[in-house]
């Protein structure tokens, strides 16, 4: 979230689409009712289900699965083509006056530079105009440029008309326009939209684009930054920001570092190739610190082992081969036999993947495995899931039991980036252990074997910083202390040791480390923030700047230097998120996203992180673009009922990650008309509440979510049992006949949906098909996620 | 109930006066209204975080024990904390049943092992299951790693361990696997936020 969860009353229209908040986040949702309460706020709900969501809503429409963009690059068009974006804040926030190259092109679908074989790009196009004089990238103010990021938007976006979208969407052009009209009002100053998304927009083959089209939305209509705006996603698990910050995924070191590639063999190469270079003369351009943060990383793993005669360690890190090494691809080398082994914490990896007959018989080929968790998972008995004989598994696997949330303390991070503390109430039950005891006693004994047999490459094993009064129980606080950073030696009048105030305070020269540079201020020499509780509201928008603490440092909305215009006045006076204050000399406020003493005078951009200085509307190759282009695209899923009405020959995302072994198999409609997508329900949490007696009284029975027009074709009845299948596979459960799911008229044909909650399995109190048997290995490019909303399924009645 | 010194002598006169109070035969004071304390009142209560969804709803536990040294806490009430800005209070159907979690019936207490072709689960110590997991990890981290590859570039990893680390886990105990994931050079490393 660039937002906060209370700061959704603040806004004048709370725009939800690919989420269903009102289920999903019920207790985070209320701050959107209360946003109607407090200031008449209107609800949009764009959803495939009429939804609780959509149940408050002041405007629902019922869109097809999978055709997002087009609905959200028509907003664009609407905006666009009535002059209804924040003209100001357009021209000093975003990207619009720059010139793009003029070799740069899209047409029938591809953006310049695809190559078939490969099925990649040559981004070499998709770049600005530079001018030789100053080294920046021309700019044209007063917009009139045909090739300014402005009108190649206009451009790309005129053909997204709402005849166009209709066809693509389902949705009837009256409501879309409804929609629009209600959109476009948030372009004026003082009306704010914010828009909340989840996983409905992420498991798409073209996920990252979606998101990318509503953020180019939310900054033409000046809603980034502004408090009751921006965009946010609405995270799924309790820590899932925590873990992707803390780098839980290998393409990323803590906190947004990066891992150095196998070209990069020394420290110099990767800290140039990381550093980016200013595209505007007065960006702050706060990557530039990257040197800091990562030779801070080094310190933090190697300490004394890390100094600059050795590159501060560099070469302990691993290289990865070819990028990212990410679920698709390891299930396909495990599938392939080219894994051994696999540790897995508070994670079940059978029922979590796509394809998941292709991930039960990945995991055969493996050696060994080890799970950890609170309860029996069906990824730990994968070997006795239907259809596999027990004695053909060789793979030996270690049950670990852990502890739950309150049986350990710690902090968590949630979707708008507070870091709030939780104690701890009572041991684990039995002989069930928190996973700081595990992984102590576990790098203990792996540190001994190390030290007493040598084996390859020990020194990172050895040598790794293990700070831990106790080194065979960690504590929470020890680890934070790492995290947060500290003083490597006497420096400045800090003594060795001493913990930093904020990241601010790192340095590339080895006298400090720090294992997450976004996390550092958590926990200053004065003590652990994220344990505050005080509930003082200074600027009455909900911001609470003393309770928890807020990455980064502890700035409640991101990008907050744009709520205000070129003299630093708010854009709404009502909503003071930040102004510049002369008599000060200082931005006063929130944690102001800019240097705090310098004057507007100085044009310092809002978007202090990119080398542009300001809201990016074209992903220019020479900061860092996608895989799939400068600009979202409509494509259609990979199993799709309709032809692309945009581009009938690139009907889908031309680089998404396809698997085609034997098992990686696609539909077509002619043999699976329908469409299917799965979701959550309220009372379920992924597979652990089903183990739950509450929840699993609540909702126990697995079942498949019907249209009735379709369910009357099918001669199927409300409770019926039914089997769902795709060309993966087939799954069976109850028939649950509905009027929240109508079926659309899509490009002149009748197309009906089905929905698929996905909370069951083998194991548990209550038992269910895995809906993840069904799902497509498909993925998209940039952020690897599966394509889990919109397949193909035929459905039909068992009889008994 | 105590009955104070003052109320004593006016249930005495009273008794006198009437003549037959004091000779009922049982004490009067048992009849008295009470209002029955609440199990809570006695708990201890403890400041945490719903560990499902991200709104990150702050609720109180209450644990009850004596407090002696044979005997475990144990969660009686879970509610959502009024103070915390974000739920004020509330709780979804999760939320509320969060009880039920942590007193689950079916926790796993014991580490437990399935030897290769098995169909059987056996109860191990923690010693043996530390002492097979960091042989396991060894022995593969040993058998695979790569120090350079092809073109003779150093790259010191390891690909064919799966570390795959879960998103209720916190801050803390995940950064320490990530920490050591990365001091093994293990390249497939991943987490649920991608799916």
């Amino acid at each position: 979230m660039t937002n906060n969860w209370v700061d959704i009353s603040n806004s004048d229209l709370v725009f939800v689409m690919g989420g269903n908040p009102a289920e999903n986040h019920p207790c985070g949702f209320k701050w959107a009712i209360k946003a109607r309460e407090k200031r008449g706020a209107k609800i949009i709900c764009i959803d495939p289900r009429f939804n609780r969501t959509a149940a408050v809503a002041d405007i629902f429409a019922q869109i097809r699965p999978g055709s997002d963009i087009a609905l959200l690059g028509g907003l664009i068009n609407y905006v666009l083509q009535n002059e209804k974006y924040q003209k100001e804040y357009v021209k000093i926030h975003t990207t619009a006056p720059f010139i793009v190259r003029e070799d740069f092109g899209f047409k029938d679908g591809l953006f310049t530079g695809y190559d078939p074989k490969t099925k990649s790009y040559d981004k070499t196009t998709w770049d600005y105009e530079f001018d030789p004089a100053t080294g920046y990238p021309k700019m044209d103010p007063t917009l009139k440029h045909p090739r300014c990021v402005l009108n190649i938007l206009k451009k790309h976006y005129s053909r997204y008309t709402p005849e166009v979208v209709s066809k693509i969407t389902g949705i009837p052009k009256e409501k879309f326009l409804q929609i629009a009209e209600g959109v476009a009002k948030c372009g004026a100053p003082n009306k704010n939209m914010t828009i909340l998304y989840a996983l409905g927009w992420t498991h798409h083959s073209y996920g990252t684009q979606l998101i990318r089209t509503a953020c180019i939305l939310q900054l033409l209509l000046g809603n980034i930054g502004v408090a009751g705006g921006g965009i946010n996603a609405l995270r799924g698990h309790s820590n899932v920001q925590g873990m992707t910050d803390l780098a839980g995924q290998n393409k990323n070191l803590p906190t947004y570092i990066k891992p150095p590639k196998p070209e990069e063999q020394t420290l110099q190469q990767h800290l140039k190739n990381r550093t980016p270079r200013k595209l505007h003369p007065t960006s702050m351009n706060y990557w530039a610190n990257y040197p800091k943060f990562f030779i801070s990383f080094l310190k933090c793993m190697w300490g004394e082992h890390a100094r600059p005669e050795n590159d501060f360690a560099y070469d302990y890190l691993y290289k990865p081969e070819g990028g990212y090494n990410s679920w698709d691809k390891f299930i396909d080398d495990m599938y392939k036999g080219k894994i051994e082994g696999m540790v897995t914490v508070a994670l079940n990896f059978v029922n979590n993947t796509p394809n998941a007959k292709k991930t039960v018989r990945a995991l055969k080929n493996l050696k060994w495995m080890v799970v950890m968790d609170p309860f029996m998972i069906e990824t730990a008995q994968f070997w006795k899931a239907e259809g596999v004989n027990p004695s053909d598994i060789k793979t030996e696997v270690l049950v670990l039991p852990t502890a739950t949330f309150l049986e350990k303390e710690g902090s968590m991070t949630n979707s708008a980036r507070w870091i709030k503390w939780k104690y701890k109430a009572i041991d684990p039950p039995g002989e069930a252990k928190d996973e700081f005891w595990i992984f102590g006693r576990f790098f203990m004994k792996l540190k001994e074997l190390y030290e007493k047999e040598g084996g390859a490459f020990p020194e990172p094993i050895l040598h790794l910083t293990w700070p831990y009064q106790n080194p065979y129980y960690p504590t929470a606080e020890e680890i934070l202390t790492e995290i947060n950073g500290y003083y490597t030696r006497d420096v400045d009048g800090h003594k060795k040791g001493e913990r930093v105030k904020l990241f601010t305070a790192l340095r590339d020269d080895g006298s400090t480390a720090c294992g997450g540079w976004l996390y550092s201020g958590v926990y200053p020499p004065e003590g652990n923030l994220a344990k505050r509780t005080d509930l003082h509201d200074p600027l009455g928008l909900g911001t609470y700047p003393n309770y928890a603490w807020n990455w980064p440092a502890n700035r409640r909305v991101l990008y907050n230097r744009a709520s205000a215009d070129a003299k630093g006045r708010p854009w709404d006076p009502e909503r003071p998120l930040l102004r510049w204050d002369p008599e000060k000399g200082r931005w006063v406020g929130d944690t102001p996203d800019t240097a705090a003493t310098a004057p507007p005078e100085k044009e310092i951009g809002a978007f202090i992180m990119l080398p542009e200085g300001r809201g990016r509307l074209f992903a220019a190759k020479s900061y860092a673009t996608f895989k799939d282009g400068p600009l979202p695209e409509h494509y259609e899923p990979y199993e799709s009922p309709v032809e692309n009405v945009l581009h009938p020959k690139v009907p889908h995302n031309p680089v998404a990650k396809v698997y085609k072994s034997d098992i990686d198999l696609l539909g077509t409609p002619d043999k699976f008309p329908y469409v299917a997508t799965t979701y959550r329900l309220t009372e379920h949490y992924h597979f652990w509440t089903k183990h739950i007696y509450g929840t699993s009284h609540l909702a126990p029975v697995m079942f498949i979510e019907i249209p009735e027009e379709l369910a009357k074709e099918k001669g199927i009845q409300n409770g019926d049992m039914v089997r769902v299948s795709t060309a993966r596979a087939s799954i069976k459960a109850i028939a649950l006949v509905t009027k929240r799911i109508k079926p659309l008229q899509v490009a002149g044909k009748t197309v009906y949906t089905v929905g698929i909650p996905i909370h069951w399995g083998f194991e548990g109190l209550v038992k269910g098909a895995i809906a993840n048997f069904i799902t497509p290995n498909v993925w998209d490019p940039n952020s690897r996620t599966p394509e889990f909303k919109g397949f193909l399924a035929n459905i039909e009645k068992v009889r008994a | 109930m105590d009955i104070s010194r003052r109320g004593f002598l006016k249930l005495s006169a009273g008794s006198l006066g009437a003549g037959l109070v004091g000779g009922l035969g049982f004490d009067l004071t048992q009849a008295h209204a009470r209002v029955r304390e609440l199990k809570i009142a006695k708990a201890k209560v403890t400041k945490s975080i719903c560990p499902y969804c991200s709104v990150s709803c702050g609720i109180l536990a209450y644990s009850l024990s004596d407090g002696a040294m044979n005997v475990k806490d144990r969660i009686i009430h879970i509610e959502g904390n009024p103070d915390d800005p974000i739920n004020r209070g509330t709780l979804c159907p999760k939320g509320a049943t969060l009880r039920d979690f942590v007193n689950a019936p079916d926790r796993l207490t014991k580490p437990l092992y399935r030897p290769a072709g098995s169909s059987e689960w056996k109860e191990i110590s923690w010693d043996e299951a530390i002492e097979k997991f960091a042989r396991w990890v060894k022995d593969t981290r040993d058998r695979t790693f790569v120090h350079k590859d092809r073109a003779g570039r150093i790259v010191n990893r390891c690909d064919s361990i799966i570390w795959a680390v879960g998103s209720p886990l916190g801050n803390e105990e995940g950064w320490l696997m990530v920490k050591i994931g990365i001091a093994l050079g293990l390249s497939a490393r991943e987490t649920q936020a991608t799916i």
